[in-house]
Formats: structure tokens, C-alpha cells, sequence
């Protein structure tokens, strides 16, 4: 009897805390997204700061002694031609190996690979962003002839190294978490391998896929001593996978230091959070609007 | 399922072990900053932090590992992040000692002395020579401060190399690579107003890189790029431009003679600031920093000292140097 009521307890006791953590990651985000639009809505509001210029100017001198301009359209660009590339490299890769180490390989190179992807995981960022800045650099002028080796390509394929491990993982659990019962029906009705992967796994794990591609893009995005590094942190638009460029999230980390709290260059710094975050979550939000069409259809 | 979930809860664990260790660390190091303001006892190492300028870490972190074999007692922790870095750590107490590649602005002095009541104590500690850096197979010898401000100023028109009558073997583009600095280091500002002038900024598109040493390390795998940074980064792959303050006088080189005296044109103090009553063991330091004995640091580092020496040996030196 005694026994039991202590398990009723116990009982409570776990789930309130699972209840908890659960709970945690909403106040968790929402305090975040507070701080960060109060630490930059005071210059939103305050008619100082034009917001065409923000989003249309690439004349981006936060300490210009003369004249002061916050243009950020060329850090957009910079971010947004990272990613696309980054991810037009890793998806296809990640996917690719996901489906190899699920459904392919034996088990013994299954080890090795799992243990190979984790390990590119745990290289730290900065440590892309040197390999980047020497090796990167040095290869990219040889193989392309180009004048300078810190840029787009380089970004990108440093972003892709960085977030084909996530979309591996996450891929390879959501094929996992197909049931065996389908690839049993598939290849019962006579389907090879392949035609199994795509007509039943590839469908049934569409979301998981997604979510795997989308945490590649989060990582892409968000990344941030890597690509200050390996992009060359160069204010222009590009115009080619040679061009340098400067991303939204470098500029933070590389003047937020230096810029005095409170102060205009500060709250631009926040804007530009502001409308990192505004990215990410428009990119869920049209992720989740997809999946829903998809299963709306089905 | 099961299998997952025992890795969720190593993966928990190993996060709780991370903070733990943390949190360790900041309650250590907490302890060595009150060690070093109350304990003076004898097995307790006096800790002096020491924050600031890129531009001097290395030589301040030369400076410590020297000071270690001549005070065995005091131990000296440098870190960098910038000038401004290490300024507002003097200003929130975090720092002993703040390096400077610039000399402190009236608003920064006042935060000091709204923090401590007294005004912080100037010291300079030795010269640093901004050197124009090209790749070391660049056929350009020497260069103007009005070149350069056309090179990197915002409505400057120089745009290629050969615009300076040169051709750079493995630069086929012939476009220039402008390498510079991000705005919250002191080197930055120094070359702006030194070279462009006051209020006038930099071009849109050069690389801003982190570090000193970056820069140097970019140019010297980079046929096409020109960069500035200290005189005591440079390496083997680059080549160090001779500068001219106007078109028709003659350029010098950056080494310590032409520094001592004035010639070339791009050199500056380094300044270390403490607050207005610094301990014992930070005045010591200090002395003993601006002595013989760590001014042949200075010398040794690539920097350039404060105490005179006959010319010669310094251009025997920076010769070596050079090899």
C-alpha cells in the first residue's frame, strides 16, 4: 500500500516536471522574442530610422563619422545567396545519405558512417571558418581562377559540410520510423530497392524529411563565425558564386561588441535580429503550410 | 524506443555535466579576482587581467609569459576583442589593465571616472607601425597616402592594379582585393583617419576581417589583394610597401628607426590604461613593461620600443627580421 502511494507520487511528480520543460521552451522563446524587439523597437518607432533604406540601401556605415546609413539589403543578399547555395549542396547530399545508411548499407558501414557524421558534427564552427580562411581560400583561386578564395562558394560549401550532418540524422530517424510492414508490402509486390525508397519510404517520411531539411536551413541561416570567416564579410550584392558577400548574422556578431548599448547602431543591430527571426519563421510557417496541403490532398 | 531514450538521458546528462562545469569555472574565476584585491597570501598567485587591443595581444601575451620566469607570485591573463573591449572591462572593473591601440576618448575617460572617482592612468608602452601589406611576388615597391586613400576611400577611383602601372603575376582579373579591418577594432579607425582623412569612409565591398593576423594571413595566399595591419604580423608570404606622406618625397620603410624618428608616416602609440590607483602589483608590472628588460619584447614581437637605441642594431634586427 505504502509502496503504491509512493509511486502515485512519483507519478505526479514526472509529469509535472515533463510538464515543465515542456512549458519552458515557450517562455524560453517568447522571452527572447521580447528582449529582442525591445532592444530594437525604440528605433523602429522613433522616426529616426528609415526603413526603405534599411530594406532597399546596400550603404551600410554604422560608424561613419560623416554620415550614418544603415542599408541592409546587401547583408540580405549575402545571407539569402549562402543558404540557397548551401542548401542546393547539403539537401541532395544529406538526403542521399540518409537514405544510404537507413535502407542501403550493412550494418558494419552503417557504424562507421554514423560515427564518421557525428564526428563532422562536432567540429566546431570556428574551426570551419579557419579551414574556410586558409585551405577554402587557397583551393577556390587555384580551381577557379578567381581573385580572391573567401565568398559565396566558399560560405556555402562550408554551410553544407556544417548542416548535412543534422539532415542526416534527422532524416535517417524519420525513415527509420517508417514501418517495416511497408517496405515489406513494397517489395512483395515486386518493386526493387530503389522503387520501394521512392514510392513508399520517400512519401511516408515526407514530413520528417522536411523537418530534417528545414533544421539544415535553421543551421544555414543562424550560422555565424563560420561564414564571418569563410564569405569574406564583404558589402556588396553578388552577382556570381565567386562574389565575397557579408551576412545578416556576421554583422551582428562582429559590431554588436563594439556598438554602446542603447545606441542607434545597437537597435539597428536588434532590427536586424528582428528580421532574422521574421526569416526563420516565415520559412516554418510556409514549411508547415506545405505539409499541410500535402496531407489536405492525400 | 528504449535504445532512444537512454541516449536522450545521456545527452541530458551530458548538457547538466557542461553546466556544471560552467558554472564552475565562472564561480573559479570569480574567486581569483577576489584573491587578487583581498588575499595577499604567499601561496595565492596574484592574477592581473589584462584585456584589449588586437593589435597588442600578442605582444601582451609575450609580455605575461616573460613576467611569469621574473614574478613568479603574479600571474597575468590577456585577452583580446578590441580596443573598445578593453576599455569597457576597465570601466566595469573587469580589467587590471586596458590595452589601447588608440588613445582613450573623453566620453570613455569619464565613464572611468564615473566608475572609480579618479581619471585612468596613461601609459604608453610602444610604437606600432601600420604596414601596407601586398603579396610577396607583387612587383609594387612603395606607395602614397593619397594613393591609398584613392585605393580604399568611399569615392576613391583606384579600382585595379594596373592603375598603379603594375601587373600582379597570379592576379589575372588585375582587380584589386581591399583588405580590411571590422569597425570595432582600433586598427580600423586608426587607418581611417590617418589615411582617408576625417569623415571620409571606407569604400563599399572590402573583406573586413576579425583579426590582425588575418589579414596578413589572407594577403600572403591572395596575388591580387593589398591590406594593412601591424608591422609585427608580417610573414614570410607578404611584402611590406614603403610609404610616402606626398607624391615626390621619398617613401620609407615601416621598421623601428624610421618609427623612433618620426619618417614613416603610419605609426602610432600603444598605450596601456589602468584606473587612477592601480595596485602594487599592476605598478610593478607596468615598470618593469616599460623597462629594458620589456622593451626587448617590444622589439622582439616586431613592434617598436620606446627606449632609444642606436640605430643601428634596430636595423640589424628588423633586417634579420625580415629573412
Amino acid at each position: 500500500m505504502r509502496r503504491r502511494r509512493w509511486e502515485l507520487i512519483a507519478e505526479s511528480l514526472v509529469e509535472w516536471l515533463i510538464r515543465l520543460s515542456g512549458v519552458s521552451a515557450i517562455i524560453f522563446v517568447f522571452g527572447i522574442f521580447y528582449f529582442v524587439f525591445r532592444e530594437g523597437m525604440g528605433l523602429l518607432w522613433s522616426g529616426r530610422f528609415n526603413f526603405v533604406q534599411f530594406l532597399t540601401s546596400i550603404e551600410w556605415y554604422p560608424t561613419s563619422q560623416s554620415h550614418v546609413r544603415y542599408g541592409a539589403l546587401a547583408l540580405i543578399a549575402g545571407t539569402f545567396s549562402v543558404t540557397l547555395l548551401s542548401m542546393a549542396i547539403a539537401v541532395p547530399f544529406g538526403v542521399g545519405t540518409a537514405i544510404y545508411v537507413s535502407e542501403f548499407c550493412g550494418p558494419r558501414a552503417k557504424e562507421t558512417l554514423k560515427i564518421v557524421i557525428e564526428l563532422l558534427a562536432a567540429i566546431p564552427s570556428v574551426v570551419w571558418g579557419f579551414i574556410g580562411l586558409t585551405v577554402m581560400n587557397s583551393l577556390i583561386i587555384k580551381l577557379f581562377d578567381s581573385p580572391i578564395g573567401l565568398n559565396v562558394l566558399n560560405g556555402g560549401v562550408i554551410l553544407a559540410l556544417m548542416s548535412v550532418p543534422i539532415i542526416v540524422s534527422i532524416g535517417e530517424d524519420a525513415l527509420k520510423a517508417v514501418p517495416d510492414s511497408f517496405r515489406e508490402a513494397a517489395i512483395a509486390l515486386g518493386a526493387t530497392r530503389w522503387q520501394m525508397v521512392r514510392r513508399a519510404l520517400l512519401p511516408a517520411a515526407k514530413n520528417g524529411l522536411l523537418a530534417a531539411v528545414l533544421l539544415g536551413v535553421g543551421r544555414a541561416v543562424g550560422e555565424t563565425m563560420a561564414v564571418l570567416m569563410a564569405t569574406g564579410h564583404s558589402i556588396r550584392i553578388p552577382t556570381g558564386l565567386l562574389d565575397p558577400v557579408r551576412t545578416l548574422t556576421a554583422t551582428i556578431a562582429a559590431e554588436l561588441g563594439e556598438s554602446a548599448v542603447g545606441s542607434d547602431h545597437y537597435q539597428v543591430l536588434f532590427i536586424i535580429g528582428i528580421l532574422l527571426f521574421t526569416i526563420t519563421f516565415v520559412v516554418n510557417l510556409s514549411a508547415d503550410l506545405i505539409v499541410r496541403g500535402i496531407r489536405g490532398k492525400a | 524506443m528504449k535504445e532512444k531514450s537512454a541516449s536522450i538521458g545521456r545527452g541530458l546528462a551530458a548538457s547538466l555535466l557542461t553546466l556544471s562545469i560552467a558554472l564552475s569555472g565562472l564561480i573559479a574565476s570569480g574567486c581569483d579576482r577576489t584573491g587578487e584585491t583581498n588575499n595577499h597570501g604567499a601561496h595565492e598567485r596574484l592574477v592581473i587581467q589584462n584585456i584589449g587591443s588586437d593589435t597588442m595581444v600578442n605582444l601582451a601575451q609575450a609580455w605575461a609569459e616573460e613576467y611569469a620566469t621574473v614574478e613568479p607570485a603574479v600571474s597575468v591573463e590577456v585577452s583580446g576583442g578590441g580596443s573598445g573591449t578593453g576599455v569597457a572591462a576597465l570601466i566595469n572593473g573587469a580589467a587590471d589593465i586596458a590595452n589601447c591601440s588608440r588613445q582613450m576618448e573623453a566620453g570613455e575617460i569619464a565613464k572611468v571616472k564615473a566608475a572609480d572617482g579618479q581619471e585612468p592612468v596613461e601609459n604608453i608602452v610602444g610604437y606600432d607601425a601600420l604596414a601596407i601589406f601586398t603579396h610577396k611576388d607583387n612587383p609594387l615597391e612603395e606607395i602614397t597616402i593619397e594613393r591609398l586613400a584613392a585605393i580604399y576611400g568611399e569615392k576613391g577611383r583606384v579600382r585595379m592594379w594596373a592603375d598603379l602601372g603594375v601587373q600582379v603575376p597570379g592576379c589575372k582579373s588585375g582587380e584589386m582585393i581591399l583588405v580590411s579591418r571590422q569597425s570595432n577594432s582600433g586598427t580600423y579607425h586608426y587607418f581611417r583617419e590617418a589615411i582617408l582623412g576625417k569623415g571620409v569612409d571606407f569604400k563599399l565591398g572590402t573583406l573586413d576581417l576579425h583579426g590582425s593576423k588575418d589579414v596578413v594571413e589572407l594577403v600572403s595566399r591572395t596575388p591580387c589583394a593589398i591590406g594593412y595591419s601591424g608591422m609585427g604580423y608580417a610573414t614570410q608570404g607578404v611584402k611590406m610597401l614603403r610609404i610616402a606622406r606626398k607624391p615626390g618625397e621619398t617613401a620609407f620603410a615601416p621598421n623601428v628607426e624610421n618609427t623612433q624618428t618620426s619618417k614613416y608616416p603610419i605609426a602610432r602609440p600603444l598605450y596601456m590604461y589602468t584606473r587612477g590607483a592601480p595596485n602594487d602589483a599592476v605598478k610593478k608590472y607596468l615598470k618593469w613593461v616599460q623597462s629594458e628588460a620589456g622593451q626587448a619584447i617590444v622589439r622582439a614581437t616586431g613592434y617598436v620600443p620606446i627606449v632609444k637605441e642606436t640605430g643601428l642594431s634596430a636595423a640589424v634586427e628588423q633586417g634579420a627580421k625580415r629573412q
